[in-house]
């Protein structure tokens, strides 16, 4: 009974987690964007600068009424945006906060990580097909695309910090983890947030849903609770993305008092990364998709695979 | 050829410095905006000065004034006298939709009956609408504000380098005058 008990409040943590801090990136995006840009943003809903803009969304996305293309491949286009989402909530499950303070601490928490968000771009795939609609297939073809390019480079630099902490247990790493691995886990870190933001179709990688060519990708067809739940899984990645580059590389709940206050270092540095996130939309235009897949090939893989070569070197002569 | 990244950083740079300033957006339908003097925003009819010359109406380049009048004789004042006839004003309208904002009416009128007022929220659904009619005209009168001061250093009024001008005449020739006596 009470390990019962146990499982349902766990669940209940991550699902509480998975509801509240996408929606608290997306509120510093429309915030920090704005001001970025020199304008103010959202200022009118809930009063005090707009912090219930998303709520007043999600309101407005659960009256909208739900079409689908005469022609699309309905149950496909239906759980599509499920398909895009779950995997996102899944993935939080296995994401350490604290020492002890894991949904369910997995032996091989990293690969079940990696795996599980890969599938979250299978309903942006499924959903650019489904749609019968060609600017949806052609953004579906470049989520594939950019998924395959850009897999292996994230793949490779996550193992390498596996490599050097000896486990696949995402809180195995961070008890591994020490400050000296920023300076040698660097270009492994740049990787993998680069990978990361491509893997999420965020700007500037975000030439699946270029709007001045594509309307909008995969998501063109997509009205009402269906297109809301495709803009949260897309929260949701960054949150992912995020807590896993500050629990790989950043060292999670490690900090001053990090005995008491580590979920607060983990949730701070997973702050920090979805902030950069956020800076690099804003900062940079979106890439070419020639130039996109050559930044994969010809730069992020070679240097992952440095970065792979130096770990295996240290990791061995530590041993 | 600049560095290797440059540019990235440069964007970076300028997103970050934007953030870190006050935005300067004004809250518009909650604060109203500060319009310079002489803002053009709707034009108002003082109707007791108009004299129905047509001066504004022929000198419009888009022909969005429209008036119509009709004359009135009034009879010789004193015995004998001649009667007067004057022009009395039916209809004043400005069509808004089709007005250029290009303030040659108000060049044009002698009489100071045209006026810029900065109001400016008189949008409407129906384009007709926008014909404001002599009364409506006539009600922009109260929003007029009165006519800034003169730019520091620039040109003075006519009317007063005309009399300044004047003044000084009269004073030499009035010192001329003196010496010769």
């Amino acid at each position: 009974m009470a390990d019962a008990f146990e499982v349902a409040l766990r669940c209940a943590a991550v699902l509480a987690a998975f509801l509240l801090l996408p929606l608290l990136v997306g509120q510093t995006e429309h915030k920090a964007m704005a001001h970025m840009q020199a304008r103010v943003g959202p200022m009118y809903a809930g009063r005090f600068h707009g912090w219930a803009q998303l709520v007043a969304d999600g309101v407005k996305f659960v009256q909208k009424e739900d079409v689908a293309p005469a022609a699309a491949d309905r149950t496909v286009f239906a759980i599509a945006p499920g398909v895009a989402l779950v995997p996102y909530l899944v993935a939080m499950i296995a994401i350490p906060l604290g020492p002890g303070l894991v949904g369910q601490d997995l032996d091989i928490g990293l690969f079940f990580v990696l795996a599980v968000t890969s599938v979250g771009v299978l309903g942006t795939l499924m959903g650019g097909w489904a749609s019968a609609n060609k600017f949806s297939l052609l953004g579906g073809m470049r989520v594939a695309v950019q998924l395959m390019s850009y897999e292996l480079p994230f793949v490779l630099a996550a193992s390498s910090v596996a490599m050097a902490a000896g486990t696949l247990s995402l809180p195995g790493i961070v008890e591994a983890w020490e400050p000296w691995w920023l300076l040698w886990q660097l270009p492994g870190l740049v990787v993998f947030f680069v990978a990361g933001l491509a893997e999420l179709q965020r700007p500037p990688f975000d030439m699946p849903v270029a709007d001045s060519e594509l309307v909008f990708g995969p998501y063109t067809e997509y009205g009402g609770i269906r297109f809301a739940m495709f803009l949260l899984a897309e929260y949701a990645g960054i949150v992912v993305l995020s807590a896993l580059t500050a629990v790989l590389f950043l060292g999670g709940w490690h900090g001053p008092a990090s005995d008491e206050l580590g979920w607060l270092w983990t949730l701070l540095k997973t702050g920090v990364v979805a902030f950069a996130v956020i800076w690099v939309r804003v900062a940079f235009p979106r890439l070419r998709e020639d130039q996109l897949n050559a930044l994969a090939w010809k730069v992020l893989v070679p240097v992952v695979l440095l970065q792979l070569a130096l770990t295996t070197v240290v990791a061995v002569k530590i041993a | 050829m600049s560095p290797f990244g440059r540019g990235l950083l440069h964007g970076l740079r300028v997103t970050a410095r934007n953030l870190m300033r006050r935005s300067v957006t004004s809250q518009y339908p909650d604060a109203k905006p500060e319009l310079p003097p002489r803002s053009r925003g709707v034009i108002a009819l003082q109707e007791e000065n108009c004299t129905v010359c047509m001066l504004c109406a022929r000198e419009c380049p888009v022909w969005c004034i429209y008036i119509d009048s009709h004359k009135e004789v009034t009879p010789p004042q004193v015995e004998g006298g001649r009667e007067r006839s004057h022009n009395v004003l039916d209809r004043f309208a400005i069509d808004f939709s089709l007005c250029m904002y290009c303030s040659i009416c108000i060049e044009a009128c002698p009489f100071d009956a045209l006026h810029w007022t900065p109001e400016f929220e008189y949008a409407e659904y129906d384009i007709l609408e926008l014909t404001h009619e002599r009364d409506r005209l006539r009600d922009w009168m109260w929003t007029v504000p009165p006519p800034p001061a003169i730019d520091p250093g620039g040109e003075e009024p006519k009317e007063i380098a005309a009399a300044r001008k004047a003044a000084e005449r009269a004073a030499k020739r009035d010192d001329s005058s003196g010496a010769e006596t």
